[in-house]
């Protein structure tokens, strides 16, 4: 069997500045947060970042390494709006951006996965959307008169995802309540990361869950990196829920220069082992509070 | 057992209730406390074909407590998934009430940002899902503190479409309805403008006027509807912790 697993430490091996790159999961919910964190320690900038966006945004935005920004929201969910993303808007500091509605954003991924130019959609239609990226264009109809936004395909150079399992050949596995649209990114990319909280056999991947799991096949898929705990401090579900008290202190510090260097310093200073030990720590104390 | 009386929060339930009359067997989109416990309400009293959703992956026959998932309680009816929310908006067999903050009188809304967009005063969501709900399906609006600052004279960044920008295709299935906020319940009229439908016991013309940042008329408005004591003690039933008063206190 193809073995594609990879260390974390190497992953940004893999991408390069001036990217696009692709980000699954959804909001606040099973971010790649681990790769998040990889590119946060590397030099890698100017990146053109695709995502349904969180606290990976966000992360990303305050480090000063996004060039251009294509989402249709970004949000910690329970907490509505990621002060690091609304901060970076406000002062200027993502150059490009384009905010599409959340069908027209699925329409281009499709269109990406399918190598095609574009695909046709109602949304945007009389909105600003249309205003805000002044190069979108409309397509008529070759049947009626009907007149449809033609959203160019999002193709991306790389994707990052995070699964609960996989195998070490890459085929991707969800146990939680929604797959998001992880197999598109996939699906749209050149070259896909996929970590995930444990990797294990093949066999095992349909004795405990059934075979509608498995969400993205290997073939999609260029690399594997276990890393549990990867998706933290956004749920992981069944595996973990999201980390509520983590992502109230990650919200709190971002609001300032101060409280953020200290934010940074304590979680975001070391590898990944220390992040968890960090949020271990961070746990533990508000146990005994 | 003690008569229940109608608080605000209870009028504004109701009247999102009555928003969902004759909805049909859709899908029942709702943002925010009022609105989740209002659909709720049209489902057990007038609407009972309405599909709920429990906010994330599934559609709920019986529905989990007040703002729980599926993993709380209740009764999956169907797995929808958000890649099937996007399908499920282009069929049309939906039924969204949003929030807003700002509305303009054509019924333009934003949830994106105030200010310049290139570089906002105030960066917000993004359109999330507006501008394809206003064009697929009946969008209403819920404004839970009703100000001038939110009914502007001119939106932003129309996020939801409004009836003057409802053209051609866009025009097609667009469907605004009501505006329910914590002061009134705005339609629109023929030309579709904004107008005052009606206003809620104990808030004065003046008042609304004050809050509303255009013209409007509300002299000869009529009350919005006390609820039933059988609406009281439904409502009571599904937010027994009194979230409401969270939106709109008592």
């Amino acid at each position: 069997m193809i073995d594609k697993t990879l260390p974390l430490c190497e992953v940004t091996s893999k991408i390069e500045s001036g990217m696009t790159v692709g980000i699954g999961g959804w909001g606040s919910r099973r971010k790649p947060m681990a790769l998040v964190r990889e590119i946060l320690r590397s030099d890698i900038t100017d990146l053109t970042v695709v995502a349904f966006g969180g606290p990976d945004v966000g992360l990303l935005a305050r480090a000063g390494k996004i060039r251009k920004l294509v989402y249709g929201f970004v949000s910690l969910d329970s907490i509505p709006l990621d002060p690091n993303f609304t901060r970076a808007r406000e002062r200027g500091e993502i150059p490009e951006t384009s905010e599409y509605d959340e069908g027209m954003f699925v329409a281009g991924l499709k269109a990406g996965a399918n190598r095609l130019s574009f695909q046709p959609i109602r949304a945007g239609l009389g909105s600003d959307v249309l205003m805000m990226n002044p190069d979108l264009k409309t397509v008529k109809s070759p049947y009626d008169d009907e007149e449809y936004v033609a959203v160019p395909g999002l193709r991306l150079d790389v994707s990052l995802i995070h699964l609960n399992r996989a195998d070490a050949a890459g085929n991707g596995q969800y146990l939680g309540p929604d797959p998001y649209f992880d197999d598109l990114f996939a699906m749209a990319a050149d070259t896909t990361i996929m970590s995930v909280e444990q990797v294990v056999s093949t066999a095992d991947l349909t004795t405990k869950a059934p075979p509608q799991t498995l969400l993205v096949p290997r073939i999609f898929v260029n690399h594997v990196v276990e890393t549990p705990g990867g998706a933290h401090f956004t749920l992981c579900e069944p595996d973990y829920g999201r980390d509520e008290a983590f992502q109230k202190a990650y919200a709190a510090a971002a609001k300032s220069d101060e409280d953020w260097a200290a934010f940074e310093q304590r979680f975001l200073s070391g590898d990944e082992a220390a992040y968890q030990a960090a949020v271990e720590t961070f746990t533990n104390e508000g146990d005994t509070k | 057992m003690t008569t229940l009386t109608a608080t605000r929060a209870d009028v504004c339930v109701a009247a999102v209730s009555d928003a969902f009359k004759n909805s049909g067997e859709v899908l029942a989109h709702a943002v925010g406390i009022v609105p989740a416990i209002g659909v709720r309400l049209a489902k057990a009293t007038h609407t009972p074909e309405l599909a709920l959703s429990d906010g994330e992956a599934f559609m709920m026959s019986e529905a989990p407590p007040l703002l729980k998932t599926a993993a709380a309680g209740g009764t999956p009816e169907a797995w929808v998934p958000f890649r099937s929310i996007f399908d499920i908006v282009a069929s049309g067999r939906r039924h969204s009430m949003m929030g807003a903050s700002q509305i303009d009188r054509h019924g333009n809304q934003n949830i994106s940002s105030i200010g310049d967009w290139r570089q906002p005063k105030r960066q917000l969501i993004g359109v999330r899902g507006a501008p394809g709900n206003t064009v697929n399906h009946r969008v209403d609006y819920w404004v839970a503190k009703h100000s001038a600052r939110i009914f502007v004279d001119r939106v932003d960044v129309a996020s939801g479409i409004g009836n003057d920008r409802a053209t051609g295709t866009a025009g097609r299935f667009h469907d605004l309805g009501v505006v329910v906020t914590n002061l009134a319940v705005f339609g629109y009229d023929d030309s579709g403008l904004i107008k005052v439908d009606s206003i809620h016991p104990g808030v004065t013309p003046e008042e609304l006027q004050e809050a509303t940042g255009f013209e409007i008329d509300a002299a000869d408005a009529p009350l919005t509807r006390d609820p039933s004591s059988e609406e009281l003690a439904i409502i009571e039933a599904e937010d027994p912790k009194g979230l409401r008063f969270k939106e709109v206190p008592a």
